[in-house]
């Protein structure tokens, strides 16, 4: 019994481990697609060589890091199977078509163009080429659709009764796919992908406005991503909320952790800013709160009576310091977010977007926040999941495969070692790209002209070719 | 006749096939990769596949997929009987795939990522192999779960399967090369082509003498008498193919060895599917067994009987953007 304990410790480790450096690509990966998108309709458009260059310098960054995500994507697609078996058999019939139809709709399309954007301009006509482009930034967010639509469902399934041999079986498609905290997750998670690249985009612009103000890429990249920080933090902040009160309405426990309240409130529950989970005494030591805050911002009453913990059962809890703090660091960072965006149109209005070196820092600094918040989130929901893996339904400790822990272990380890290494690398390359100033090499022509053909274009404007 | 889950097998076998075919070619790139002779063959040999490799690997992701979502059961006992040669496939395919972007953003360290590219692509197609052998020499099943033991995928039979398949998809990268290389890299692929096509149809002979003395079960379909007629034409056509293939290394018609190898794997994994049906798990589950529910296959059947014959459609195109022998000055870094 113990063992098989250690098991499920070890493949719960082991998933964690590999999810959350997964989705570390696809958050950067999705806005980073609509960004190149972004560029390359803005140069065809306008002509305006800076937008090209722009996007040249971001394919590059783009292609290391989307070849990241496909890698440590397959292991994904295995780790279901070796080390949560049971799962996969229950779960199967319900999850797997959704996740047949992410890889038939999503991961065939963004590959499938991905050669064409990287190595296609010049080779095909500009329209395609840009349809290529739009094909590999519909893809991503189709992508993200599909597993969060198996994610949410694992949070809040519907639309299925069980059989015989105990699996999991679709009664309506349209109630799992469209399942209740579906919409909410999508849409918290696209922004958030949007977010993490609006700021990883800015701190490079930042990067190299301090060392050159009159950059014009620089420039053009940093006002982009100001713009993007503008607006959509605040969005997000709003998406979020809408997303905590369809939590606190399907999983009321998760709500109940990252609130750290232990205690039932019947006449208005308080938020905590601050405070340490104390699993044994559940208890919240030290807190620091708003009263009635909570009920105000979950259910719009001050004076509504919210449960806590007490009512749950110890054994049906998630871990409740994870979730609390983990939700706290992805609010904090979103809080920052909106400050920036706030920031930024206050220096935009006052013409100083460009000469604000102190501002420069402090966006260069924002720059991972994306992935912390990204991360923090999901720690969030799928501790917060805890104990089942399909809520209410399936228990993580009932899911696992027949494993020993001998074998997870050595699995674990060797999956620690290689993507420690491996896309530590890749991240050191990313960096060094992004430490290039952008917009050197070759100058382009002041006045690009659109040739119909290919070896005609290859002619006219030879830094369009792909070689560089 | 043609149910549901019967359907849905002969879906995945093709998804499986294409898999096989698309980066056994690429894989097989990075298996002859430290034969070729100079830093600029190296260059053209990768940039051949470069803009096509990750639409190659998603194959795999969708025979995982699929098996998972049309037959929940047989994946739940494949996975786990076969834990090590999966899991260190899947860290082999991370190894190859990481060197086709990293090779170019770090000269100082090239030597680093093209062993890199090479032992991840061999090791990936050797644990195929022993997957492809462990799965045709049977799994021991024990209620809905893996019954047998964490070694049981190690054996003499399963070893030579991985020595073959790196054998094969060695050919499959080689004759690529014939087809997208011009001058000295052509020549030195049509050397390994020339070697692996001899080392890669000894070995199927070995695997497919040595097939049939696992189970009596297999050895009645090849080698009792009306069934005997129905089979023969596979071990005929291979035979027939392995001459063309032999004329087309030696009389250099580049067009002609990367499409043979291709109807050799085809009857390789006709003869396998003649040996498996109607398990999906070979003597222990059934295909019918594992299935998923009729509502699963069908919302599945219908998307894939529209989007796989888009995919097919935009993944030729890719092909056909990037036809020809390749330019070695092009490729983007």
């Amino acid at each position: 019994m113990l063992e098989a304990l250690d098991a499920v410790l070890l493949a719960r480790i082991q998933f964690a481990f590999t999810v959350s450096f997964h989705i570390i690509f696809p958050a950067f990966s999705i806005g980073l697609a609509s960004y190149l998108m972004v560029l390359e309709g803005l140069w065809l458009k306008t002509d305006n060589p800076v937008y090209l260059r722009l996007f040249k310098y971001w394919r590059k960054i783009f292609a290391v890091a989307f070849g990241m995500g496909v890698v440590s994507g397959i292991v994904m697609s295995y780790q279901f199977g070796t080390n949560w078996s049971v799962f996969s058999d229950k779960a199967g019939p319900v999850i797997g078509p959704l996740m047949a139809y992410e890889v038939l709709t999503a991961f065939f399309l963004e590959a499938g163009f991905l050669g064409v954007m990287l190595f296609g301009l010049g080779r095909v006509s500009n329209t395609l080429h840009f349809t290529s482009t739009i094909m590999v930034a519909f893809g991503t967010v189709l992508s993200a659709t599909w597993i969060l639509s198996v994610n949410s469902w694992m949070q809040t399934p519907a639309g299925f009764g069980i059989n015989e041999v105990g699996q999991f079986v679709p009664e309506s498609w349209i109630e799992i796919i469209f399942n209740p905290s579906f919409p909410y997750r999508l849409v918290h998670m696209v922004l958030a992908a949007y977010l993490t690249t609006a700021f990883v985009v800015g701190a490079v612009g930042a990067l190299h406005l301090l060392r050159d103000r009159q950059n014009p890429e620089a420039r053009t990249m940093f006002s982009m991503a100001m713009w993007m920080a503008a607006i959509v933090a605040p969005l997000q902040v709003v998406a979020g909320d809408f997303h905590g009160i369809n939590t606190y309405e399907h999983q009321p426990v998760k709500v109940m952790a990252m609130e750290g309240h232990y205690n039932s409130y019947p006449e208005g529950a308080p938020l905590y800013l601050f405070g340490i989970p104390n699993e044994e005494e559940q208890q919240l030591d030290l807190a620091v709160g708003v009263p009635k805050l909570s009920s105000l911002i979950i259910k719009h009453d001050l004076n509504a009576p919210m449960k806590g913990l007490d009512t749950v059962p110890d054994d049906l809890q998630p871990p409740v310091p994870i979730v609390f703090w983990s939700f706290r660091i992805m609010v904090g960072i979103g809080m920052l977010m909106v400050l920036v965006g706030f920031v930024s149109v206050f220096l935009r209005w006052r013409r100083k977007l460009y000469d604000a070196p102190l501002f420069h820092r402090a966006a260069m600094v924002m720059g991972p926040s994306g992935f912390v918040a990204v991360l923090a989130g999901w720690i969030t929901t799928e501790v917060g999941r805890q104990p089942y893996t399909v809520y209410g339904h399936l228990m993580t400790s009932d899911s696992i495969a027949p494993v020993e822990a001998p074998a997870v272990a050595a699995s674990l380890i060797a999956f620690i070692v290689v993507y420690f290494t491996l896309f530590g690398a890749g991240t050191l390359y990313i960096l060094r790209m992004m430490n290039k100033t952008p917009g050197e090499g070759p100058p382009l022509p002041q006045t690009p002209t659109r040739a119909a053909g290919t070896t005609q274009l290859a002619a006219q404007r030879p830094d369009l070719l792909p070689a560089e | 006749m043609f149910d549901l889950p019967t359907i849905w097998a002969g879906l995945l076998a093709l998804a499986i096939f294409i898999y096989v075919v698309l980066d056994g070619f690429d894989l097989g790139i990075g298996i002859v990769f430290p034969f070729l002779k100079s830093d600029s063959d190296r260059d053209v040999a990768m940039n051949s596949v470069a803009p096509v490799w990750d639409g190659n690997e998603t194959w795999l992701v969708l025979g995982g997929g699929g098996l998972m979502a049309a037959f929940p059961l047989a994946y739940a006992v494949v996975m786990p009987a076969l834990y090590a040669p999966f899991i260190i496939m899947i860290l082999a395919l991370v190894f190859r795939g990481v060197a086709f972007e990293y090779r170019w953003r770090d000269k100082a360290h090239e030597k680093i990522w093209d062993r890199s590219f090479f032992y991840g692509s061999l090791i990936a197609t050797f644990c195929q192999g022993i997957v492809l052998g462990a799965f045709v020499q049977g799994i021991e099943v024990d209620g809905r779960a893996y019954g047998g033991g964490w070694w049981d995928w190690l054996t003499p039979f399963t070893i030579t399967c991985g020595i073959a398949l790196v054998a094969g998809y060695a050919l499959l990268g080689a004759t690529w090369l014939i087809m997208k290389t011009e001058g000295e890299l052509r020549e030195t692929a049509y050397r390994y082509a020339k070697l692996s096509a001899v080392a890669t149809l000894g070995f199927v002979g070995i695997v497919s003498l040595w097939t049939p003395f696992l189970s009596p079960e297999i050895a009645e379909r090849w080698f009792t008498f009306p069934q005997l007629l129905f089979v023969l034409p596979v071990p005929t056509l291979t035979a027939i193919l392995a001459v063309i293939l032999g004329w087309g290394l030696i009389k250099k018609k580049d067009q002609v060895a990367f499409p043979t190898s291709i109807g050799l794997f085809a009857l390789c994994f006709l003869g396998l599917g003649i040996g498996i049906s109607p398990y999906i798990v070979p003597r222990a589950i059934t295909i019918q067994e594992a299935a998923a529910p009729d509502s699963s296959l069908l919302f599945m059947l219908i998307g894939a009987l529209i989007l796989l014959p888009i995919i097919i459609g935009y993944t030729a195109f890719t092909y056909w953007v990037f036809r020809g022998k390749v330019d070695p000055e092009a490729g983007y870094h």
